[in-house]
């Protein structure tokens, strides 16, 4: 016997297998190509024929339909690209300026610190006082400032942060530059930075992916559409249809004009979608890597 | 810090000695003040009749008037039940369908393969729920969804008004859940996987024993503590719901809140859509009490379990 093949599957399981997952990997695919399909179909064929996987009829009406309509779209896909820049920036900031001294042994105040971190985990005062703060107090309503503050720190990426200090910056670095009288900005900047680039490259990429994905946000602060990111947009789309379907008495006289048809919705949809599934290949490594970073607790 | 006693370090002489890391850490610590603390201590407006012309500090004091008000309603009980009920149903889900797709994915004789799947599996954890309900819709809409329109039909099946039936969103849910999450998980125990010396599979071999064994006493072993600690953190989390799940993908459908709304869509319904603010408060801090309670419960467990894994 081969020494490879000692612990080998049989074929045959490893047929079967194969098998397993490429049905799951189709099930995982099938809803995206399903809206990719309807988005690129003539409105009256899926009219006639429902949703289809394969377009019987190829149109890229519902996409010359939205151009129609571009500064909506073109303000709220503005509105998430600058909530993602400005958010993900901030939070690498706040985070790597918070975990730095938790990393430093000699640090006094660590423990303290860290346990002022662990608390914000711990209990979480809910959505109503969060809210009235924001709106209330912070009067940040309908402000843009109210899609980037309340993901500005994440507890949890601190930690992984600090974590990555101490398993891959070695304290002697920090002593001996400090020997030679670097002030603490300095060593941040100099070596401790440029050391964890693969730290802020995966927790910036999270964070990333929490602004461009989010709609909550927008959802209870803001009431003005000049300020909504594009998924919020894509919610009140899909919600107006709905309430149209469930109240038939209005959509005869609103339907046509009020709301995109059906194949526009879904283009609405890949429009949403675009980036990511464009990205997705890049940055599907840093993830997988980053989820391991995770993983190592400190 | 006996040395620090030692050479009599007082706090004030600590402070000014690193007053550049302290400095560092000022706008991250106002951050968590403002964004963390101010709300736990906003828990007590459950106690509240808030009225914003007032302020809230110059609203009255109700006692528990706000709870009682919430657990006289059946939605008490609903969105307790549902809440808990899901969560409990995809804390074990996770463990088994992970765990069996990283075993398997870990079997596989060919390389490329399993990054292929691992690749398109865990695309759906990246999509936003308004996505995933445009999915679900596209597959579910009464006339034109593509379940009614072509699979129903090959089997003779009436179309089901979908959005208007509760009995099937329990398994749509869990469905939709696992459908996004699977991917994600699968890849964090395939990591523990890959952590395993080959040679103790090899050992099973030579003594003679099959896969089955393998994966009995060297694989799930070695997953043990993984599972556990995820499940644990899991459980502590149990009064809190992925609120996108239960909000969007239903699209709100009235006839489907017995079985969607859950304690975060009521406190949210609760505050903006019928500005009941005793009511979202109430639940607010009924879920964050027993979340809190919970938490440190499960973390009592981990330390018994595994004291490097507890929380603190």
């Amino acid at each position: 016997m081969k020494k490879g093949s000692l612990n080998q599957i049989s074929v045959g399981a490893n047929f079967g297998i194969n098998v397993i997952f490429i049905f799951l990997s189709l099930c995982c695919l099938i809803p995206f190509l399903l809206v990719l399909s309807v988005s690129l179909s003539s409105e009256n064929a899926v009219i006639r024929e429902g949703y289809r996987l394969i377009p019987t009829k190829f149109s890229l009406a519902a996409y010359r339909l939205l151009m129609r309509d571009i500064s909506q779209i073109g303000r709220s896909y503005g509105v998430t690209i600058i909530v993602t820049i400005v958010g993900t920036l901030g939070s690498l900031m706040l985070t790597a300026l918070y975990a730095y001294p938790l990393y430093r042994k000699d640090f006094p105040f660590r423990r303290f610190f860290s346990m002022f971190l662990f608390i914000t985990m711990l209990f979480n005062g809910g959505l109503v006082p969060f809210y009235i703060l924001y709106t209330q107090y912070l009067r940040l309503k309908d402000s843009i400032l109210a899609l980037i503050i309340p993901y500005l720190l994440n507890p949890f990426y601190a930690i992984v942060m600090r974590t990555f200090f101490s398993t891959t910056i070695p304290e002697s670095l920090i002593e001996s530059a400090k020997i030679d009288g670097a002030k603490e900005i300095y060593i941040l900047r100099k070596i401790v930075f440029p050391l964890s680039l693969p730290v802020f490259a995966t927790i910036g990429l999270f964070t990333t992916l929490v602004y461009w994905n989010d709609w909550f946000l927008s959802l209870i602060f803001i009431s003005k559409s000049s300020n909504i990111t594009i998924q919020y947009y894509m919610y009140k789309i899909i919600m107006n249809l709905q309430f149209l379907l469930s109240n038939p008495s209005i959509s005869g006289t609103m339907a046509k004009a009020e709301i995109p048809g059906e194949t526009a919705r879904m283009a609405m949809a890949i429009i949403g979608i675009g980036p990511i599934v464009l990205a997705y290949p890049f940055f599907q490594r840093y993830f997988i890597k980053g989820l391991t970073i995770g993983a190592i607790k400190g | 810090m006996r040395s620090s006693i030692y050479t009599k370090n007082s706090l004030i002489e600590n402070v000014i000695k690193y007053k550049e890391l302290i400095i560092i850490m000022i706008p991250s610590i106002l951050y968590l003040l403002i964004n963390n603390y101010l709300p736990m201590a906003g828990v007590f407006i459950a106690f509240k009749d808030v009225n914003y012309s007032k302020g809230i500090f110059a609203s009255k004091w109700v006692g528990l008037e706000n709870f009682r008000y919430l657990f006289a309603t059946k939605d008490a009980l609903i969105i307790t039940r549902n809440t808990v009920g899901y969560n409990f149903l995809f804390i074990i889900l996770d463990i088994v369908i992970p765990v069996a797709l990283a075993l398997m994915l870990n079997e596989i004789r060919q390389r490329i393969l399993p990054k292929i799947y691992q690749t398109t599996m865990l695309f759906p954890y990246f999509i936003s729920m308004v996505i995933v309900s445009y999915l679900v819709f596209a597959l579910l809409s009464h006339d034109k969804g593509m379940i009614n329109r072509v699979i129903l039909p090959i089997f003779n099946v009436e179309p089901i008004p979908w959005y208007n039936e509760s009995k099937y969103w329990p398994f749509i849910l869990t469905g939709v859940y696992i459908w996004k999450t699977a991917g994600y998980n699968t890849i964090i125990y395939l990591a523990a996987l890959s952590g395993i010396d080959k040679q103790y599979y090899e050992a099973i071999a030579i003594d003679g024993g099959g896969k089955r064994k393998q994966i009995l006493y060297v694989s799930l072993p070695f997953l043990r503590p993984v599972i556990i600690i995820l499940s644990l953190l899991a459980i502590g989390r149990i009064f809190r719901s992925d609120f996108g799940l239960f909000f969007q993908v239903p699209l709100q459908s009235g006839s489907l809140f017995p079985v969607t709304n859950v304690i975060d869509t009521y406190v949210y319904r609760s505050l903006i859509k019928t500005n009941d603010l005793g009511m979202a408060s109430a639940a607010g801090f009924y879920q964050a009490i027993v979340g809190f309670v919970l938490v440190l419960a499960t973390n009592t467990i981990i330390r018994k379990i595994d004291k490097d894994s507890a929380l603190f």
